[in-house]
């Protein structure tokens, strides 16, 4: 096999061993850089393409601090005001999010739970969350021991959650976002 | 890209995901072909052929993945689309590697000077990954839930343990004793499965613990210091791995149950004076080891002094060897069946094949190597992220923390970092347990990615709806 040959395919070999590795990032290109900041109202255009890889850049460096969806995206989720998340704010799970897609959350410290608190304070199966015919979102407590608090209130029966009210079960504090 | 682009993302969980499967099976397509081309151009470079058993070699592979893939779709169809591309690319490259030693006329030469008959390694290889795709589909099948584990807290606990010192009662090969021989079919090392059944351990009993590690504490410049009996734990798996260390002479194992345990404590606590203890408590319990223990220090030797054995001619010149294979790969390497790395001779396509990575593909393969196994602890460590439940959080956390540490840790030996020790490349070695056990470990990854990324069921009936009917007269 001649010296050419042999070199072209080393090369090449390494050249598709990067492509294979740069491919797998831009798969996960979305975790990698975090919360694209966008800005209200701006499109998606060839021209904007640019200014946004940087402000993706940018919000790698620093924590996301707040997200601000494009108008197209809003629409899908219902209602203008309609919240698409559940957001964890406080607690061991800070951080995590649900979509909330229509379903019923349930949180506790059941296994099966949707969200598993570990929490010395919460029930098994402390409370759940659901919306209901108008596609408002309810909060209502199933018979915890400790309660479940909207804002300062314990409930007593199911209520409808404010956005970003804070709904508090022993020391995890959990709020709907848009 | 432009719907993925401005999907919202946030930084937690991957918002209303797709399956991603298609995703997947590209990827695994592009996978299987790298090694295939690898495989062509062994044989181009060392016979200016095809080699023969390419097809068979392909299709093997090919099949191995198509499998795994199936089985993904149908039992987690929401898991991680990395993973699986990511450690076949890795299997598919190991045994194409080994396979390139085995065309080795000086390893053939060596073996039978040393009274052994030379055996191909390559096909037992294969025959391995097929094992290890078989458990890998196991465990999607039958593990419906990674909660499930968690009731099997303890009685991991014994069977690690059990794991864990059998080793002793059997003859060491080469100084360290990290096999269990059962005799006529060969030898297992359980320390590869171990790494599994702890990390499940070490998430159930802290996931239970937590608390008083992390709260009840005195703080003192800047550090959270524990309250004495905390440092229970942590003290009896720090024991636990110097006498692996000083019992079985393997530094290798040692090192990872112990920073596994570590990792995990500070993830579950978020106390970073944990990480300090951990790293002082390594550091001097290794410096005294390879002090006093006789095989450790012959390691310690080696690795500080590994060209005395031209000068002295004693001890192994394995090491020094290995820093000439990736001294003369260079940047771009020699390509592929052009280096010498069988030169290191014994061990070359177990211990020591990432020497051979390091020649033959240069500083560029390596490095990409390495970030093949770098996305693969971060899938790992991006499910524990995702993941809903604390358990699922820390056995995620525990497992990509072993398998980092054990890349960590062999990679560091092959190269001159740290002593050499007794583990293997994860995928790409030659060996059995290894390839069996990290499969398995994929497997649960993916299990625990799967539920996390699930999207919840779907809308339960509302209890109150149609319950009051207006009766029309």
């Amino acid at each position: 096999m001649s010296e050419l040959t042999l070199t072209v395919m080393r090369l090449g070999f390494l050249a598709v061993l990067w492509l294979f590795v740069i491919v797998a990032v831009q798969v996960i290109r979305s975790d990698l850089f975090g919360t694209r900041v966008t800005q209200r109202g701006s499109r998606r255009g060839g021209q904007d393409r640019q200014p946004q890889r940087g402000a993706a850049a940018q919000t790698a460096a620093t924590p996301p601090q707040q997200r601000q969806q494009s108008g197209g995206r809003r629409a899908k989720g219902g209602g203008r005001g309609a919240p698409s998340k559940l957001v964890v704010s406080e607690g061991t799970l800070a951080g995590t999010t649900v979509a909330l897609q229509g379903q019923t959350i349930s949180l506790g410290r059941a296994h099966d739970s949707t969200i598993v608190l570990d929490d010395d304070y919460a029930s098994s199966r402390h409370a759940r969350i659901y919306p209901d015919r108008d596609g408002k979102w309810i909060v209502e407590d199933l018979g915890s021991t400790n309660g479940t608090y909207l804002d300062r209130t314990r409930l007593t029966t199911p209520t409808p959650i404010p956005l970003g009210a804070p709904i508090r079960i022993g020391k995890t504090v959990i709020e709907l976002r848009k | 890209m432009s719907s993925a682009t401005t999907t919202a993302t946030t930084t937690i969980s991957t918002v209303g995901p797709p399956s991603r499967r298609n995703t997947e099976l590209a990827l695994l397509v592009f996978a299987v072909v790298i090694p295939c081309f690898a495989y062509a151009n062994v044989g181009l470079a060392l016979s200016d052929e095809m080699p023969s058993g390419m097809l068979g070699y392909g299709v093997g592979l090919g099949l191995l993945a198509g499998v795994g893939h199936l089985v993904v779709r149908k039992f987690a169809p929401y898991a991680d689309p990395l993973l699986l591309p990511l450690a076949t690319l890795l299997n598919g490259l190991g045994l194409v590697l080994i396979w390139r030693l085995d065309q080795s006329e000086r390893l053939a030469r060596t073996a039978k000077f040393q009274g052994f008959t030379f055996q191909a390694s390559a096909p037992n290889q294969l025959l391995f990954s097929a094992i290890a795709i078989a458990l890998f589909v196991a465990v999607l099948v039958f593990l419906k839930d990674h909660r499930i584990l968690q009731r099997y807290t303890y009685i991991s606990m014994v069977v690690a343990l059990i794991l864990l010192v059998a080793p002793i009662f059997f003859p060491g090969k080469n100084g360290a004793k990290i096999w269990i021989v059962i005799p006529g079919l060969g030898s297992i090392q359980p320390g590869e499965f171990a790494k599994i059944i702890l990390a499940v351990f070490f998430a159930g009993y802290l996931m239970v613990k937590r608390d008083a590690l992390a709260l009840a504490s005195r703080r003192f410049m800047g550090l959270y210091l524990p309250r004495g009996r905390d440092l229970g734990p942590i003290i009896v798996v720090w024991v636990l791995s110097l006498l692996i260390l000083v019992f079985e002479t393997d530094l290798g194992t040692s090192l990872l149950f112990f920073g596994m345990f570590v990792v995990m404590l500070y993830v579950a606590t978020e106390r970073t004076s944990w990480i300090v203890f951990g790293l002082l408590m390594s550091a001097g319990g290794a410096a005294v080891v390879g002090t006093f223990e006789p095989h450790v220090h012959v390691r310690v030797m080696a690795w500080l002094h590994p060209f005395d054995v031209f000068t002295t001619g004693q001890g192994t010149e394995q090491i020094a060897q290995s820093l000439f294979a990736f001294g003369s790969g260079g940047v771009f390497g020699t390509g592929w069946g052009q280096g010498h790395s069988d030169l290191i001779s014994f061990a070359a396509n177990s211990d020591f094949i990432f020497a051979t990575v390091g020649e033959e593909l240069g500083l560029a393969g390596t490095m990409a190597m390495l970030l093949v196994y770098g996305l693969i602890v971060e899938r790992g460590v991006r499910t524990a992220l995702a993941a809903r439940d604390p358990f699922g959080k820390l056995l995620a956390v525990g497992l990509s923390a072993a398998f980092a540490i054990q890349v960590f840790v062999v990679a560091g030996g092959v190269m001159g970092l740290i002593p050499m020790t007794g583990m293997t490349m994860p995928f790409l070695a030659q060996g059995g347990s290894s390839v069996i056990a990290n499969w398995a470990l994929i497997a649960i990854l993916m299990k625990i990615s799967d539920t996390a990324r699930r999207p919840a069921p779907a809308p339960a009936p509302s209890p109150d709806a149609e319950m009051t009917q207006v009766v029309r007269p």
